[in-house]
C-alpha cells in the first residue's frame, strides 16, 4: 500500500481520538473543529469537492475522462469490426477451408482463448510493431510510430476475431440445413449464397454471442490502460493520482462504464427482439 | 458455448490425430519452437527459476481461493434471483449486473486505491486487528477476483436454479423434504450439474483474469514476468514463456473440468 494512502488522510489520525466514531460524540466534537478541515480532510467525500473534480473544464477532471471514454469507445467499436471480419472469415475457414486452414484456425482460436489478454496485449503491441518496423526497415522505409488508436484496435480485435470465430461458427451451424440446400438448388453462387442466405440466416443466432463481444470489448479497453494508451482507464488513474481522489474517479470512471454497458444491453434487446421477428420465442422453441 | 466443446472434443478425437498434413504442421511447430529455444536468450531462467515457481503458486492460489469464495457467493446469488423474495432478488441482481457491467480492473483499482485511500481515514480501522492485511495488496486482489466471479456467476446459477425442473422439487415435497433438504439435496446438486460447463469455461476466465493484480502489486506470475522484462531489457522470452505457461494451467484447468463433468450423471432432469 504505497502509493495509495496519501497524505490527505494523515491530519485526521491525532485530532479524532478512538471512540469519535461513535455518533453522538462526533456531534459534540463537530463544532470544535472547524467545518473547512472536516471537507479538506474528507475531500474525496465532500459533495462540493466532487463537482469540482468532476466539473468538464481544467481544474475539473471530467473533460478527460469524456475525452477517455470516447477513445475506449473508438477502440472497442473498431476492434469489434475487426474482429468480426476476421471472425467471419475464422468461421468459414473452419468450416469449409482445407484440413490445414481449419487446423490453423483452430491453434488461433484455441491459442488466443486460452492465454490472457493482458499477456496477448502486450505480446502483439511489441511483436507487432516491431515486425512492421522490421518490415519497413526491410523495405527501405523510415520506422513509423504506430498511433495507439490502431495498435489497441488491431490488438482487440485480434482477440475478439477468436471470440467471434467460434460465435460464428456455431451460428452458422445452427442455420437449418434445408435453406442451405436450397439455395444450392436454386444454383446461386457460393458467394451469393453466403450474402444472401448465410449471413442473414445466421444473425439472430449469432447476435446475442456478438453481443456479449462487444460488452466485453468495452471492458477489454481498460486492459489498455497497462500498456499506455490513452483511454478512460489511464485517463482516470491519472486523475486520481494527480488529484489523490481515487475513490472519487475511480467510482466515476466504473460509473461511466456501467452506462455504456447499460445503454448497449437496452439496444441489443432491441436489436435481438427485431433480428428474431418471425420466429419462435426462446421459450417456446424449448 | 461451442468453443469449450471444442477443445474438450480434441481430447476425444486423439484417433484421428496424426492425418499426413498434421505431421507436416507439427513438424514446422517443432522447429519454431526448436529455433525459439536456441536463437532466443535464456540464460535468465535459471537466476528468476524460484521466482517463477512462487509466481505460478501464487497465481494458482490466487485462482483457487476466488473461485471457491466467489462460488460461495454466487449459490445465494443465484438463488436469490431464481426465487427469493423482492427484496433479496434486486440487490442480487444490481450487484450482478454492476460487476458484469463495469471492467475489472476499474474495480481492482476502485478497491485497492478507491477504499484504501479512504481506509486510513478511520483511527478505528487503523487500529483494528485487520488494519495489518488492509495494508497490503494481495486482500484487495483476492476481494476483487471473488466479488467478479461471484457476479458472473451469479448470472449463471440463477439459470441453473431457475432451470431444475419443478417436478424434482414437487417430488422432493411429496417425500416430506424438509425445504432445507431438498436444497441440499436436490435442487443445489441438480443447479451445480447444469452450471458445470460453464463453470469450465468461467473458471479459465477467472484464470486469465489473475495477472491484473499484478498491476496493484500482487507478485504473481504475471509479474514476476514484468520483473525479468525489466531486468533483462528482453521483450519476447518471457511473455512468451508467460503464455506458455497460462496455456499450460487452461489445459489442465479443462481437462480436470472434463474429468469432473464426465462424473456426473448426464441426463439431468
Amino acid at each position: 500500500m504505497s502509493q495509495g494512502h496519501g497524505a490527505s488522510a494523515m491530519p485526521l489520525g491525532p485530532i479524532f481520538p478512538r471512540h469519535a466514531c461513535r455518533r453522538r460524540c462526533r456531534r459534540r466534537l463537530e463544532p470544535a473543529i472547524r467545518g473547512a478541515t472536516l471537507i479538506d480532510a474528507l475531500l474525496s467525500a465532500s459533495a462540493a469537492g466532487i463537482i469540482e473534480l468532476l466539473s468538464y473544464n481544467p481544474p475539473g477532471w471530467g473533460g478527460k475522462l469524456l475525452f477517455g471514454l470516447l477513445h475506449s469507445l473508438e477502440i472497442a467499436l473498431g476492434a469489434t469490426c475487426l474482429g468480426l471480419m476476421i471472425g467471419t472469415a475464422g468461421a468459414f475457414g473452419k468450416l469449409y477451408g482445407g484440413p490445414v486452414v481449419r487446423d490453423l484456425l483452430a491453434v488461433y482460436t484455441t491459442v488466443v482463448r486460452a492465454v490472457p489478454e493482458l499477456v496477448l496485449i502486450l505480446l502483439l503491441y511489441y511483436a507487432g510493431t516491431d515486425l512492421i518496423n522490421q518490415l519497413l526497415a526491410a523495405l527501405g522505409y523510415q520506422r513509423l510510430d504506430i498511433s495507439g488508436l490502431a495498435a489497441g484496435i488491431a490488438v482487440l480485435g485480434f482477440v475478439q476475431g477468436a471470440y467471434s470465430t467460434e460465435v460464428i461458427r456455431g451460428a452458422i451451424l445452427a442455420i437449418p440445413q434445408g435453406q442451405i440446400e436450397a439455395a444450392r438448388a436454386y444454383g446461386m453462387s457460393p458467394g451469393l449464397m453466403l450474402r444472401r442466405i448465410t449471413l442473414p440466416a445466421m444473425l439472430p443466432f449469432a447476435i446475442p454471442g456478438l453481443a456479449n463481444l462487444w460488452l466485453i470489448a468495452t471492458k477489454d479497453t481498460a486492459l489498455l490502460a497497462v500498456v499506455g494508451f490513452e483511454e478512460l482507464a489511464l485517463a482516470t488513474r491519472q486523475a486520481a493520482g494527480v488529484t489523490k481522489a481515487y475513490f472519487t474517479f475511480f467510482f466515476a470512471a466504473a460509473l461511466l462504464y456501467l452506462v455504456v454497458s447499460l445503454i448497449s444491453n437496452f439496444l441489443i434487446g432491441r436489436v435481438e427482439a427485431r433480428s428474431r421477428r418471425g420466429m419462435p420465442s426462446i421459450k417456446e422453441a424449448r | 458455448m461451442a468453443g469449450e466443446a471444442t477443445i474438450i472434443n480434441v481430447a476425444a478425437r486423439t484417433s484421428l490425430w496424426l492425418q499426413p498434413h498434421r505431421i507436416v504442421l507439427i513438424l514446422i511447430a517443432i522447429g519454431l519452437v526448436l529455433s525459439a529455444i536456441f536463437f532466443m536468450r535464456w540464460d535468465w531462467l535459471p537466476q528468476y527459476y524460484e521466482m517463477g515457481l512462487l509466481g505460478i503458486w501464487r497465481s494458482l492460489w490466487i485462482l483457487a481461493v476466488t473461485c471457491f469464495l466467489g462460488f460461495l457467493l454466487a449459490v445465494p446469488l443465484g438463488l436469490a434471483q431464481a426465487a427469493g423474495p423482492i427484496w433479496f432478488s434486486v440487490p442480487a441482481k444490481t450487484f450482478c449486473t454492476v460487476i458484469r457491467g463495469t471492467p475489472l480492473l476499474i474495480q481492482l483499482w476502485l478497491l485497492y486505491y478507491g477504499l484504501g485511500s479512504l481506509f486510513p481515514q478511520f483511527p478505528w480501522i487503523r487500529e483494528s486487528w485487520m488494519w495489518p492485511y488492509l495494508r497490503q495488496a494481495w486482500p484487495y486482489g483476492v476481494l476483487a477476483l471473488t466479488l467478479s466471479f461471484a457476479g458472473y456467476e451469479g448470472e449463471v446459477m440463477r439459470g441453473a436454479f431457475a432451470g431444475v425442473p419443478k417436478g424434482q422439487l414437487e417430488a422432493a415435497r411429496a417425500f416430506g423434504m424438509s425445504r432445507w433438504k431438498i436444497f441440499r439435496r436436490i435442487w443445489l446438486p441438480q443447479a451445480i450439474y447444469r452450471a458445470l460447463p460453464t463453470l469450465t469455461g468461467e473458471t479459465v476466465l477467472q484464470l486469465k483474469s489473475t495477472p491484473l493484480v499484478a498491476t496493484i502489486s500482487v507478485i504473481d506470475i504475471f509479474a514476476v514476468s514484468s520483473k525479468v522484462r525489466q531486468d533483462t531489457y528482453l521483450t519476447y522470452e518471457p511473455l512468451l514463456l508467460l503464455a506458455l505457461i497460462y496455456m499450460i494451467i487452461t489445459g489442465i484447468l479443462v481437462f480436470a473440468f472434463s474429468k469432473i463433468e464426465a462424473r456426473i450423471p448426464n441426463k439431468v432432469g
